[in-house]
């Protein structure tokens, strides 16, 4: 299967790759899929003022889709708010990336990591988290 | 663009420019029907596969009549076994094959079940072979066939052919192997190993492809098989249709060209085999699937845990390789014949299968070491699992989030 330029483009240069201080409480960490299933996600942002998040940064065992997705994650999230952050659709994902069908699980993933991660800050500063729709899998 | 390293002989080989050679008289001016017994064209194209037939023949130890040339070694699977089956069902109907077949043996198997065969699947041991113990145990007074392949594609292990047919024949049932990776690649006698039928295939030993052979005994015991093809009743009305005079030269021209070099070829393959392997099995974390002593010597078949195996291959865009992970099929499974060896769902995705050819050179081998290096440390720079790997996480105690 050929992979789109983008998805090549975030594999071969991956943005944000890293590790923030999951202890810290400016820190949301989300880590979503399996080993067994060939795919794993961490994905963690830092919270800053007016609930901006002011850093991203990602670790993906998966395939080229898997990390591209990651990697856009993490440059779609900086500078958003978290209410803007939850807005981020796997659709979107599969749209800048042209992911083919049997890749969208890729960008599910992403999203998932997304909503995990901004709960693991929500709930370490003492709110409650949100509810996540189980519509994909 | 820059033409990868191709180290996926397994899937295909090249066709040799010698093969070629033979076959390019037999599209133009040999272009004759073989089946046409009355003029010229009929008799050039017919002595063109009689020739073939006996370059088949001796690269495999039979005689001439006992090659039934076929589209590819899928069909002569399908041959032999759904023909054994139709055959003799009159004898029973239990068929005993094992866990880590080819696709074609495997589905035909099912196929048969629902027309009221009974199918034995083998386990197989941790380095990939079946147990002895097992299939004796398995063998009952309706066992018609037993069907083991020679050697495995994706990591070629040699099943005990010699032992596995005379446990068959000590019951009174038909040995069949799908040799299609061992023939042209190790010294395969369909008399020394007490083969019945033997499927195998040109286009993965340097011939073109859409065209190979079934073996079938002719004495002792003569085999038949109920035809699958109906039609003109060519091969002794085993496989009817007008031969594949080009393919059918070329697959002979193959079978001589394996038969005169492969035992140096064997020597000089191991070795590169031997040197890419070791090499990359002292990076940390890597592990070589199946048998290393009783194996082809052209493959080899590495997991690089804490990476994933389709986006290795994607770092390693400079080789063409194939891998046992999941991403590379719609199933989102990992290859059942890793799995069945008891590997790991994360080991089996993060495996690569490296298939050495004839072509294949030592500076090739060389590049091909160097780029997997920089691909799985480049990954497991990326790769959460990987660091908490090295953080001294058990990564079995997480509650993985399965989708």
């Amino acid at each position: 299967m050929a992979y789109s330029e983008k998805v090549i483009d975030h594999y071969n240069n991956p943005r944000n790759v890293g590790t923030l201080n999951k202890d810290s409480k400016f820190v949301g960490t989300g880590l979503v899929g399996a080993p067994e299933c060939g795919d794993v996600m961490r994905l963690q942002i830092e919270v800053g003022e007016d609930n901006v998040i002011t850093d991203a940064k990602f670790k993906t065992f998966g395939c080229g889709s898997a990390i591209a997705s990651s990697s856009l994650a993490t440059e779609w999230l900086k500078g958003k708010t978290i209410d803007e952050a939850l807005s981020i659709d796997n659709m979107d994902i599969v749209e800048e990336l042209a992911l083919p069908p049997v890749k969208i699980h890729c960008s599910v993933l992403a999203e998932d990591a997304i909503k995990s991660a901004i709960n693991d800050y929500r709930v370490k500063n003492g709110l409650e988290a949100i509810v996540l729709e189980k519509s994909h899998h | 663009m820059k033409q990868p390293i191709y180290l996926d002989n397994n899937a295909t080989t090249p066709l040799d420019p010698r093969v070629l050679e033979a076959m390019l008289p037999y599209f133009t001016e040999k272009f004759g029907n073989a089946a046409s017994r009355n003029h010229a064209f009929g008799w050039v194209a017919e002595e063109g596969v009689d020739y073939a037939r006996e370059q088949v023949a001796k690269l495999i130890g039979c005689t001439e009549k006992e090659v039934i040339f076929t589209s590819g070694a899928t069909e002569a699977d399908n041959l032999a076994i759904k023909g054994v089956f139709e055959m003799y069902k009159d004898k029973g109907n239990h068929i005993i094959t094992a866990v880590t077949e080819h696709k074609a043996v495997l589905d035909t198997c099912k196929h048969l079940e629902k027309n009221g065969a009974r199918v034995t699947y083998l386990g197989v041991k941790e380095d990939g072979l079946i147990d002895l113990a097992e299939l004796e145990a398995a063998m009952t007074p309706e066992t018609i066939l037993v069907s083991i392949m020679y050697g495995n594609n994706e990591i070629g292990v040699i099943q005990p052919v010699k032992e596995i047919s005379a446990i068959a024949h000590k019951h009174g049932a038909l040995f069949m192997t799908d040799a299609t990776q061992a023939v042209g690649k190790i010294p395969v006698d369909v008399n020394a190993d007490g083969i019945d039928l033997m499927a195998f295939s040109a286009h993965k030993m340097y011939g073109p492809k859409g065209v190979g052979a079934l073996y079938v005994r002719r004495k002792n015991p003569r085999v038949k098989v109920t035809s699958q093809m109906d039609g003109g009743g060519h091969e002794r009305g085993m496989r009817s249709g007008t031969l594949n005079v080009p393919g059918i030269v070329g697959l002979g021209k193959a079978c001589e060209l394996c038969r005169l070099e492969m035992e140096s070829e064997a020597i000089r393959l191991s070795g590169l085999r031997d040197k890419l392997e070791s090499t990359l099995n002292q990076m940390e974390e890597s592990y070589v699937n199946g048998n290393t002593q009783h194996r082809l010597p052209h493959v080899a078949n590495i997991s690089f845990k804490y990476v994933e195996g389709e986006g290795l291959m994607m770092a390693m865009s400079d080789l063409a390789v194939s891998s046992g992970s999941a991403c590379t099929s719609a199933s989102l499974e990992p290859s059942y014949v890793l799995k069945s060896l008891g590997l790991s769902d994360d080991l089996a995705h993060s495996s690569i299968r490296y298939g050495l050819g004839r072509f294949t050179t030592e500076e090739e081998i060389d590049q091909a070491i160097a780029v997997t290096q920089k691909a799985v440390n480049h990954l497991r720079e990326l790769s959460p699992l990987w660091e908490m790997f090295k953080e001294g996480i058990d990564l079995s105690k997480i509650e993985w989030a399965e989708h």
